[in-house]
Parts: structure tokens; C-alpha cells; sequence
């Protein structure tokens, strides 16, 4: 039979640690799978089972400490076609929690070999996730006050479709290997061993006792009936193929000469749910139909349906530099918690700026020109109070003008919309 | 003309996806997230894989294994998600793992604010991995910087086989605004040189260059390690063996950091005063500068497009002429002392901010004209 072991990288474990008997073990699985080497990766972390990749003929990646599994996962996206394995220890198994737990979900085609030595042989025999609590390990006590995990069981109900368990001693671990890679979907295989350097010097661990220990734990028959699913790849390109439209840039053309347009600075003071940043939109379609430059700011909170929600909006003939808002030319003041998020702006606004005001809002003093509407006696839902807004000033002539609004409106919205839109924009225009 | 209008954000997927991005693996944080929303509708029509990692750190070992089988990738996260990145990152760049990292930064520290920008993360990036390599860092001041320099990120990264990272800010990333798009004209594709001789050693390599790649997956068996290792991959322990490649890790980015400078100018005749700045603080400081031309005081700018490697000669070169030297930033002073380093024989102002809100061009007048 054909070894993949690399004949100048002799093994390098200590006397009778059950790693060797898996190195073998591995070996003679792909042998008999007959892989090609160049379309097999053996993945590993940090530890004596991250030394794996380095005995073995076949493309290796070595990372960080309990991120083996997330390496295999890009490799194996990225190339359908590779065998990807997985060594990894009881030590990167407690740090990469997380990645087994979003393995076993994803069923990505990938088989993790857990050697579960009970504890880390590398850095002096400290406790880890799998030691018991009645051990002697070099943590003092530390392994007394805990419980160890059943990964077994938490990749059962994490969806792992394929989990076994075995001595890695016995000889039946090729065969367990090969139904473990043969699986299609994520495959995990619990080995149980001695780490003769550490663990096994003040704890009884023989194979006899980790055959007990494995007849007392639940059975693992391989193939679990309950997470069975189309394998992640296979789904995820399947999925991705029906998406087929790139998503072109938005690109508006100059329809519009305006003469003499002097920089506009608009803000927008809503709230979540008032479609501010939509309105800021148009406002800048409007903009960009007219061929002006234009730049956006919104300012809402993380909090989606509630709080206040501000759009600054340049129009402006020459580049934007400084996309701020230093005097607003166009103010509108569409609800309380909008004008309280920008209070302070009121103050300092000229004469000349602009500043619709909604009747149910309040507003500080200011010796801007302040024109009220109210949008409820129109019948205008709160909703579309921006929308409206934006047909008063483009009534009034203030930043934009009718033909620029008509034709952001038909840039930005499909028939439906724009059609709803302008209905609500002629309600302004043929109100007094 | 006509004028495309995006967020930054969007421009730097639209970037990505013109260098020939094909991965991206991402998880979502404000206010990067969109992205990750971009490319999840632009690569799968161009048959590239977009996922979400179940962490941050996960996402970067995505990348990781998917740039090691040969795919250009890209992530995209904030401060919070760079801290947890660290590991990886550090990774990438022992092990020349080309990819680019997309930065939208936000005001820290630690969570900090989710929707205020800052330029937070500036020495973090240099700084934020073991064992001190160099790294590089672009920074965008508007969309346009955004859409480019993602191409040049990914140029950099294949040519020098490390992690890039682009220094953008919430202020550019969730910024709408019009550019020119169809008029661009992008840096040429560069792609990672593949190895073509026999006898592959995947580290081998000229003293100041990144070795030639070749794909986990391909003919030839590769070795991939984030252990100290020899040319051949593998683990040494041969003091030689080791200095010579952190030297040439150190060298093959200093030795090519006057074509990794990127900068914009604008140099005013008679005036005797150069502001140094980058990312949105620029544009600013543009609109400072013409306004005090206005009023009879010129001053002159810099802008600079790479943070890291530090653009040593240029900032030497643009300075000389200069008697007084403000650095303006949106941090409390962190590139500023690079820039000090580097003019240690001129005295170098400082203005920072670290508030949430933009520095405006009215306070840059006040800092220049407050001598």
C-alpha cells in the first residue's frame, strides 16, 4: 500500500502516545481512499496534534490555536474539489468552540478528527475542556471545580450529520476514518487517547479503560439520521446561481441647466420610520439631475424603529470638499426629537435660510424665514411628511425646483412608487 | 456628464470587485456592514463566494484559506472586529497570505460608537499584530479614494503577499456622494506571481521580495505555517534561517515604500505653511484653504493616501520649503508623531479631535491663523 507519511519527517511523539497509533491510522485511511495528495490539505492548530501536517505528503496548512476549522472552511469554498482534514486537540476544541459549533450547522464537507488526549500535553499538562473532573492534572484543583464536555453530544445538537467515536488505539480507526471522510457533509470523529508524557504518569488510562469509557458514554453510530441535509457547498452554490443581477452603479444623467445655482446646504429633521434618508435621496437626485455635485450625512441610532433621524444634504456646482453642514441654506423641521438632535443650529441661521415647519413641531428661536404646513389637515400621512416637504420647497424654489424633484422622483422610484409620490407632491402644489 | 452617487462603502465593493476580488467573508458591524451587504449582491452574479464567518476571527481564517487556494479576498470590519482580527492578521503577515482588510472606522475605544466616526485605529493597524512587520495602510478621503484605492489595496497585497489594510472612516463608508465613476481611470490589475520552476519551496525567495505563490489545491504540494518556518515551511530553529526572513519580511515593503506612497498636493505659491492631513480630515482642510486664499492667506496642503509605510521621503521632500508644519487629525495625536519622527528638525503643530464630529474647515482656519 501506497504510505503518504513523509519518509524525512519521522513521528517525534513520546513513547506509546496514542497520536503516533492516529498518524498510522490517518495513513492507511488514505491509502485506501486512494486520495490524490495534491487535492488532499490536512489542516491543523497549535499542540502535539497541530504537528500533524508535517509527517504527511499532501498540502498543509498550519494556523492558530483553535481556528484550524475556519481555514477549512475558505479552503474548501474555495475549492470544491479538495479533501480538507482536520486535526485538532481537546486544547483547540475549548478555544475554538464557536467554529466546531458553526461546523456542525454549516454540514460544509469537511471531516474534523478530534484528538481528545484529556488534557495539554504541550504546555505541562494543564486541564482542558475534556478533563475529568477527578483527575490529577497540573492545574492544581482547578479541574475539580468543572465538568468536562461531551463534544458528541454538543455536535449532535449543533447539527453535525456525522459524529462517531473510538479509541484511538484500536484497529478499527483506519475504517472509522474512511466513513468518516467518505460522508458527504461535515464528519466528526472523537478519538480517545493517552498522553503518556503527562496524563497518564498520575492517572489510570490504559486502552482498556478508554474502551469504558466509551461504552459508558452514549453510542455514536456515524451517520446521525436527524441532521441529515444537503451538504453546505453544493447548497450555498446552488443558492448563489439564482443570483445572476449585478447590481449596476447608480447613475444619473444632467437633464437640467440651471443658471447661477448657488451651494445648497439642506437638512432634514425627522424621525426613525418619517423615510428621512429617502427624502435626502431625492434631494440629491435632485441635485444630480440639475449635473450638481451632491454629498449626504445621515444621523440616526442604532435603534432602528425609534429615535431621531437627521439627513444633511450639499448640493453644490463646484466639488464637495468638507461634506459637513457649516450654514444651512434649507431647513426641514419634521419632528420634535429631529429638531432637539440639532437644536443648537437654529440660533445661528440666517435671515435668508429656509425653514418649513411642521405645525405639531416645535422649534427655538430663529430670525430665519419660517413658513409652518400642516401636513394633517392636508390628510398627508406621517410617513410622507418628508416627501411633501420636499414638494414645498420645491414650490417655494428653495434648493430644488419642480422639474429637478419630477425627474428624482422618476430616477429613484419604480412606476408604483413614483406615481404614489407625485401624487402626494400635487396635493402640495395645489393647495394654496 | 453623468454622476454615479454611493456611499463609500459601496465604492470600495465596487473597487473590490474591479481589482477581481472573488471572496469575501465578513461578519456584520457597524458601520462597515455595508460592505459586506455589497458584495453579497455583487459576487455571486460574478460567480465569487460572499459568507458571513460566525466571528469575526473565523472570517479572517476564511479569507486566510481561501487566499492560500488562490482567491483574492477581502473582509470588512471596525475597530471592535480588527481587535478580534489581531491573531490573524498576524498570521497573514508572518505567512504572506495575501488579502485586504476594509477598515471603517469608528470612535473607540473598545465598543465605543457605533455611528460616529473617528480616525481611531491608525496606529492599531501599524501596531495591532506580533512581532512588529510592516504593514500596509491606505486611507480614503471621500467615495472616489474609496473605489481606487481598493484596487491598489489588492495590487499591494498580491505583489507583497501581506495583508493591506484601507483606513476608512464612518464619515466616508456611510457618506452618500457623486463622483465621477465612468471617467475613472483604475491602476493596472496586478496579480500574485506564480512560481514556475520545479522544486517548489513555498517561502524561497529573492531577499527583498514576497516568494512566488502557488495554490493549496494545485499540482505541487504546498505548505502553509503560521510557525516560524524556513523556506521549505516547515519549523527552524536556525537563528540564520529565522533573521533572514524577518529581514526580509521588514524589506520587501521598506524597500518599495516610495511606490506604495500615495498622496494628493496642493502647494500654494508664497505660502509658508504646509497642513498635513488624510482620510475625511482632507476635505476639510481643502475647503480651509481655500477659504483662507480668499482672505489673503494662502496655505498649502498634503494629503496623504498611505499611512503605513510611513512616506518618509515625501513628507521630507514636501516639507523642506516649508517653515511652520500643522498636522490636523480625527484622533487625540497618533500619526503626528510619525511626522515628527520623520521632520525632527522642524517644530510640527498639532490639532486633534475625538468627539464624534468632524473637524470643520472653520476650526483649521482658526488653528492656522492662531499662530
Amino acid at each position: 500500500m501506497n504510505s503518504y507519511l513523509n519518509k524525512n519527517r519521522p513521528l517525534v511523539y513520546c513513547p506509546g502516545c496514542t497520536h503516533e497509533k492516529i498518524t498510522k491510522g490517518l495513513d492507511i485511511a488514505f491509502s485506501k481512499l486512494n486520495f490524490d495528495a495534491d487535492k488532499t490539505v490536512i489542516v491543523t492548530d497549535i499542540g502535539c496534534s497541530g504537528l500533524f501536517d508535517t509527517f504527511f505528503n499532501v498540502h498543509a496548512l498550519h494556523g492558530v490555536h483553535g481556528r484550524a476549522l475556519t481555514y477549512a472552511s475558505g479552503l474548501k469554498l474555495a475549492d470544491p474539489e479538495l479533501n480538507v482534514i482536520v486535526t485538532m486537540g481537546d486544547g483547540g476544541l475549548g478555544i475554538g468552540g464557536a467554529h466546531v459549533l458553526a461546523a456542525c450547522r454549516r454540514n460544509l464537507d469537511i471531516t474534523l478528527i478530534i484528538l481528545n488526549n484529556f488534557n495539554f500535553g504541550m504546555t505541562g499538562g494543564q486541564y482542558s475542556s475534556t478533563t475529568p473532573t477527578d483527575a490529577v492534572v497540573g492545574s492544581e484543583f482547578l479541574n475539580q471545580a468543572e465538568i468536562p464536555l461531551d463534544i458528541c453530544a454538543i455536535a449532535d445538537s449543533a447539527g453535525a450529520s456525522y459524529i462517531d467515536r473510538c479509541s484511538g488505539i484500536n484497529s478499527d480507526l483506519p475504517d472509522k476514518i474512511i466513513a468518516a471522510v467518505n460522508h458527504k457533509g461535515f464528519s466528526i470523529i472523537e478519538t480517545l487517547g493517552m498522553c503518556t508524557g503527562r496524563y497518564t504518569k498520575k492517572n489510570k488510562l490504559t486502552p482498556k479503560v478508554i474502551d469504558q469509557i466509551i461504552a459508558d458514554l452514549p453510542e455514536r453510530a456515524g451517520i446521525v439520521k436527524k441532521n441529515q441535509r444537503p451538504e453546505y457547498g453544493e447548497r450555498y452554490r446552488a443558492l448563489s446561481k439564482q443570483r445572476t443581477k449585478f447590481p449596476e452603479a447608480v447613475i444619473i444623467d444632467k437633464q437640467i441647466d440651471l443658471k447661477n445655482y448657488q451651494q445648497q446646504q439642506v437638512v432634514i429633521l425627522g424621525s426613525a420610520g418619517m423615510r428621512i434618508v429617502t427624502a435626502g435621496d431625492i434631494v440629491c437626485y435632485a441635485g444630480l439631475c440639475a449635473g450638481m455635485n451632491v454629498s449626504m450625512k445621515n444621523d440616526y441610532n442604532i435603534t432602528v424603529l425609534r429615535g431621531q433621524s437627521v439627513s444633511e444634504i450639499l448640493i453644490s456646482p463646484d466639488k464637495i470638499g468638507y461634506p459637513g453642514i457649516e450654514s444651512p441654506t434649507v431647513v426641514l423641521a419634521l419632528s420634535d426629537e429631529g429638531v432637539q438632535r440639532r437644536k443648537k443650529i437654529f440660533s445661528s441661521l440666517q435671515k435668508e435660510t429656509f425653514v418649513l415647519k411642521e405645525k405639531s413641531v416645535a422649534i427655538p428661536n430663529t430670525c430665519a424665514n419660517v413658513v409652518e404646513i400642516d401636513f394633517k389637515e392636508l390628510k398627508i400621512k406621517k410617513q410622507d411628511w418628508a416627501l411633501a416637504s420636499l414638494g414645498v420647497i420645491a414650490k417655494h424654489k428653495k434648493a430644488i425646483n419642480i422639474d429637478m424633484l419630477t425627474y428624482a422622483l422618476k430616477s429613484r422610484f419604480n412606476e408604483t412608487v413614483h406615481k404614489m409620490a407625485m401624487e402626494t407632491i400635487n396635493k402640495i402644489f395645489n393647495h394654496d | 456628464m453623468a454622476l454615479s452617487f454611493m456611499e463609500g462603502n459601496e465604492a470600495l465593493a465596487r473597487g473590490a470587485i474591479a481589482a477581481g476580488c472573488n471572496f469575501f467573508a465578513g461578519y456584520p458591524i457597524t458601520p462597515a456592514t455595508t460592505i459586506f451587504n455589497n458584495m453579497l449582491k455583487m459576487l455571486p452574479p460574478k460567480g465569487g463566494i460572499c459568507v458571513q464567518g460566525e466571528d469575526e476571527i473565523a472570517s479572517m481564517g476564511y479569507c486566510i484559506g481561501a487566499a492560500m487556494a488562490g482567491k483574492k479576498a477581502l473582509t470588512a470590519t471596525s475597530g471592535p472586529g480588527i481587535s478580534l482580527y489581531s491573531e490573524q492578521i498576524s498570521f497573514a503577515i508572518g505567512s504572506e497570505i495575501p488579502l485586504v482588510i476594509a477598515d471603517v472606522q469608528r470612535l473607540g475605544p473598545s465598543t465605543g460608537s457605533a455611528t460616529r466616526g473617528a480616525d481611531s485605529d491608525i496606529q492599531f493597524l501599524r501596531w495591532g499584530s506580533t512581532s512588529g512587520i510592516p504593514v500596509i495602510v491606505l486611507v480614503p478621503k471621500d467615495a472616489l479614494d474609496c473605489y481606487v484605492l481598493a484596487v491598489n489595496a489588492f495590487n499591494f497585497a498580491e505583489e507583497f503577499r501581506c495583508p493591506v489594510f484601507i483606513a476608512s472612516n464612518k464619515e466616508i463608508g456611510m457618506t452618500r456622494e457623486s463622483f465621477d465613476l465612468e471617467s475613472v481611470i483604475l491602476p493596472e490589475i496586478v496579480n500574485r506571481e506564480l512560481f514556475s520552476g520545479d522544486a517548489y519551496l513555498p517561502f524561497e525567495s529573492e531577499p527583498d521580495k514576497a516568494p512566488p505563490f502557488l495554490p493549496i489545491g494545485g499540482k505541487t504540494l504546498v505548505r502553509q505555517t503560521s510557525s516560524t518556518h524556513g523556506p521549505d515551511g516547515y519549523i527552524t530553529i536556525d537563528p540564520q534561517v529565522i533573521a533572514d526572513n524577518q529581514d526580509r519580511l521588514r524589506k520587501k515593503i521598506h524597500s518599495a515604500r516610495n511606490r506604495i506612497t500615495l498622496h494628493e498636493e496642493d502647494i500654494k505659491k508664497g505660502s509658508d505653511t504646509l497642513i498635513i492631513s488624510y482620510g475625511i480630515t482632507s476635505r476639510a482642510v481643502e475647503d480651509a484653504s481655500a477659504k483662507l486664499e480668499k482672505k489673503g492667506r494662502p496655505v498649502s496642503s498634503l494629503s496623504l493616501k498611505t499611512l503605513w509605510p510611513v512616506p518618509e521621503d515625501l513628507l521630507i521632500n514636501k516639507a523642506k520649503s516649508f517653515k511652520r508644519i500643522i498636522v490636523i487629525e480625527m484622533n487625540l495625536g497618533q500619526y503626528v508623531n510619525e511626522i515628527r519622527r520623520v521632520l525632527n528638525d522642524k517644530k510640527v503643530e498639532f490639532y486633534g479631535q475625538m468627539n464624534g464630529v468632524l473637524i470643520t474647515p472653520e476650526t483649521i482656519m482658526e488653528v492656522v491663523e492662531n499662530e
